[in-house]
């Protein structure tokens, strides 16, 4: 009996100290998106399969760039896996600074072909898989359907142009009763925005850079482009719209104060929740107009986890990555959280779920949008760069960020627009020859 | 003889102190407002917040499931109390000789380790990193410790040098007479007398190392992180949390707003010390 305790006890220290041995610690740093959030509330249950721990590292967007760039460009090793976006992606992975996903292809079960294609390309780099997609969104027209029923106007059942888009939003445009015809993002930024200034550019045949990577923001595309803005936000805008970013005119439309909004799929959900919208039940969606083209005219952008080439956990990292995409992790939130919580923008079997297509209703319409979009070919000129509203460049950021400033001045009337344009142009063209895209 | 005042100038001086003050402490007071809402009432008109909605303290219980509050006060705690006490024992010495035995560059001295405060902080960020990341300091409290007090550094040997200079040289003369010591000196005779100067540094530094928010942010991750990354975290570029920042936010600030309330003669007198020479 003794010999027999003995035997079962030193087998149990055995599988204890076997699971210590291989059980690890990672750190995965991300943004405070709900989606983000679901992913921890049910990460105990990977934790809980695998023995392994995580520590989770939460910080507001900006703070996130600011801190990962540094950690992953000095080699700093912080984390194990990074929540990053379409943008980074990759930037990063080309410059070595992200573990290859490749490898994802191999495995059956995970499907990587499920992943929307277009989704994978965004977040990959000659070839190469850098990142997997948590969600993904471009940007399509919320708008009121009992104000466009009041005003008598029939919802757009195809694309319509910006010039029609600012006809309704004029004639939707009620401030004395608290409605505005329509709220756009003001606050500077190329996250803010340039997120909306940027596709609507694309839409009035305006490009960013031409194919020798000479700034074309003197043009008289950007040029049209911003006046329209201006004016259409003067008239028909809320007051003080520079302080406006994606969160305050969510929460503007949630409230019932606008008629129309240009912003990100992503927030559909959260708009037809009526346990926290007051405009759920009559609110709808079309297309993000078009102008001189239909190129580029919505937006493409992804949250997506990545694993740095300083990670000494990359294995477990990557068994990590491939729970938090798999089709398993969509069927959980779907049936933990429900299947409007589910992240968009990401598996095709999700899309096709027909426990999706019913508890989210606006499913097929994001998934359209989506598929409408081709950051390879933004622009209605060619250009030599990809991406919608951003230039896949490191020196994208600080231009972006200064071009915003200067539209965010225009719009308040600080600048003229031809001003803002010529401060845009002095600035690009400084920083592109300062980083040696060509010589001026 | 103190100049008299009439009743209502008295009056009048206490409304606009009074006014001030409110205006002051409005934005703390609209936190803990929205932080007493739930997330859908804090998005609303500010009127329709106050007088149309429930309140509620759902937002602090939510705010403490997803994250650990008490480990990010007590790294607060530590580094904020570390660093300033480690600034006090280089400090003290130095702030000493600078007042009581002052060389020909000692202004120099003086002027350089202001103009260390000038320089922006993102400039060192790298060679900083790198250097955390090579002794294995990145995300430790010793490494935020020690980076924290070199920041205060300046401020601390300044305040204390301002307190030393009011000092009498010559009670340290007279210690010395007696036989004191160097180290005898400074402890038992600089170091009490100059207790009010050297309580007000400390409360202020508290205060700064508290509040800092660069390099607790770029320096931690999830082991050092103090209140600063904690409430960060409740930010989001993509949802509404308001409530569960006000909440976090409150959370965060409430220790220092207590310590600051009952050390505010302190306070006051160490930041306007020297107003009146």
């Amino acid at each position: 009996m003794k010999l027999k305790n003995a035997f079962f006890g030193a087998t149990a220290l055995v599988s204890v100290a076997s699971t210590a041995a291989i059980a690890e610690e990672i750190t995965i740093v991300t943004v405070n998106n709900a989606d983000m959030i679901t992913m921890q509330e049910l990460a105990p249950q990977w934790e809980e399969a695998t023995g392994n721990t995580i520590n989770w590292v939460v910080l507001e967007e900006n703070v996130l760039r600011q801190r990962t760039t540094t950690d992953i460009a000095t080699n700093g090793g912080s984390f194990d896996i990074m929540f990053i976006g379409a943008y980074e992606a990759p930037i990063w992975g080309a410059n070595g600074w992200l573990t290859s996903l490749n490898d994802f292809a191999d495995d059956a079960a995970y499907d990587l072909e499920d992943i929307f294609g277009l989704v994978r390309d965004g977040l990959s780099a000659d070839g190469n898989l850098y990142a997997v997609p948590l969600y993904s969104e471009t940007s399509f027209t919320f708008y009121r359907t009992d104000v466009f029923e009041a005003a008598g106007i029939a919802a757009p059942t195809e694309q319509i142009t910006y010039t029609e888009f600012a006809d309704i939003a004029a004639k939707v445009h009620d401030p004395d009763n608290g409605i505005f015809g329509t709220c756009q993002r003001g606050k500077a930024g190329w996250g803010e925005n340039m997120a909306f200034v940027g596709p609507m550019a694309n839409a009035f045949g305006a490009r960013w850079f031409d194919e020798e990577w000479v700034p074309q923001l003197d043009s008289p595309e950007w040029n049209a482009a911003i006046t329209y803005y201006v004016d259409l936000m003067t008239n028909s805008g809320p007051p003080g719209a520079t302080a406006n970013g994606h969160n305050e005119n969510r929460a503007l439309f949630k409230d019932g104060k606008c008629a129309t909004w240009v912003d990100a799929t992503s927030a559909a959900n959260d708009v037809r929740n009526p346990a926290t919208s007051n405009v759920a039940d009559v609110t709808d969606f079309f297309q993000a107009p078009k102008q001189a083209t239909e190129k580029g005219t919505g937006w493409f952008w992804s949250w997506a986890l990545a694993i740095p080439a300083s990670s000494q956990k990359t294995d477990v990292a990557k068994d990590f990555l491939k729970w938090g995409t798999s089709k398993e992790y969509f069927e959980m939130v779907g049936e933990s959280k429900g299947w409007v919580a589910v992240p968009s923008g990401t598996r095709i079997s999700v899309h096709e779920d027909p426990r999706y297509l019913e508890g989210a209703p606006f499913a097929e319409s994001i998934k359209n949008a989506i598929l409408s979009v081709d950051p390879t070919d933004p622009s209605l000129l060619p250009v030599p760069y990809t991406g919608v509203q951003f230039v896949a460049i490191p020196e994208f950021q600080g231009i972006g960020n200064y071009v915003g400033q200067q539209v965010a001045a225009a719009l308040a009337g600080q600048s003229t627009v031809d001003e803002a344009l010529a401060n845009s142009q002095q600035f690009a063209v400084r920083e592109m020859t300062k980083a040696g895209y060509y010589n001026k | 003889m103190a100049r008299a005042i009439s009743t209502n100038r008295k009056a009048l001086n206490t409304a606009a102190a009074g006014t001030l003050g409110f205006l002051m402490f409005f934005p703390i007071l609209w936190m803990i407002v929205l932080s007493l809402k739930t997330e859908e009432d804090a998005i609303r008109a500010p009127l329709e917040i106050l007088f149309s909605s429930g309140w509620t303290m759902e937002s602090f219980g939510a705010v403490q499931a997803r994250s650990d509050y008490f480990k990010h006060f007590s790294n607060s705690v530590i580094i904020s109390l570390g660093s300033t006490f480690l600034g006090l024992l280089i400090a003290i010495p130095a702030a000493w000789a600078m007042a009581f035995v002052p060389g020909k560059r000692t202004k120099d001295v003086l002027m350089w380790m202001l103009s260390t405060k000038m320089l922006p902080p993102v400039g060192v960020l790298i060679p900083i990193y790198l250097i955390f990341r090579d002794t294995g300091l990145l995300d430790s409290r010793l490494g935020l410790t020690f980076v924290l007090m070199m920041i205060n550094l300046p401020i601390i040997i300044w305040m204390l040098f301002t307190y030393f200079k009011e000092i009498p040289s010559e009670i340290l003369e007279a210690a010395r007479m007696d036989g004191a010591s160097l180290r005898e000196e400074v402890i038992y005779v600089l170091t009490p007398m100059a207790i009010p100067g050297i309580a007000s540094t400390v409360l202020l530094n508290i205060i700064l190392a508290w509040n800092e928010a660069f390099w607790t942010l770029n320096l931690t991750a999830a082991q050092a992180a103090p209140l600063t990354a904690f409430i960060a975290s409740f930010s989001s570029p993509e949802g509404l949390f308001y409530a569960k920042l006000s909440a976090a936010s409150i959370m965060a600030i409430a220790p220092i707003l207590v310590m600051g309330w009952f050390s505010q003669k302190q306070l006051v007198r160490g930041l306007t010390f020297g107003a009146v020479k």
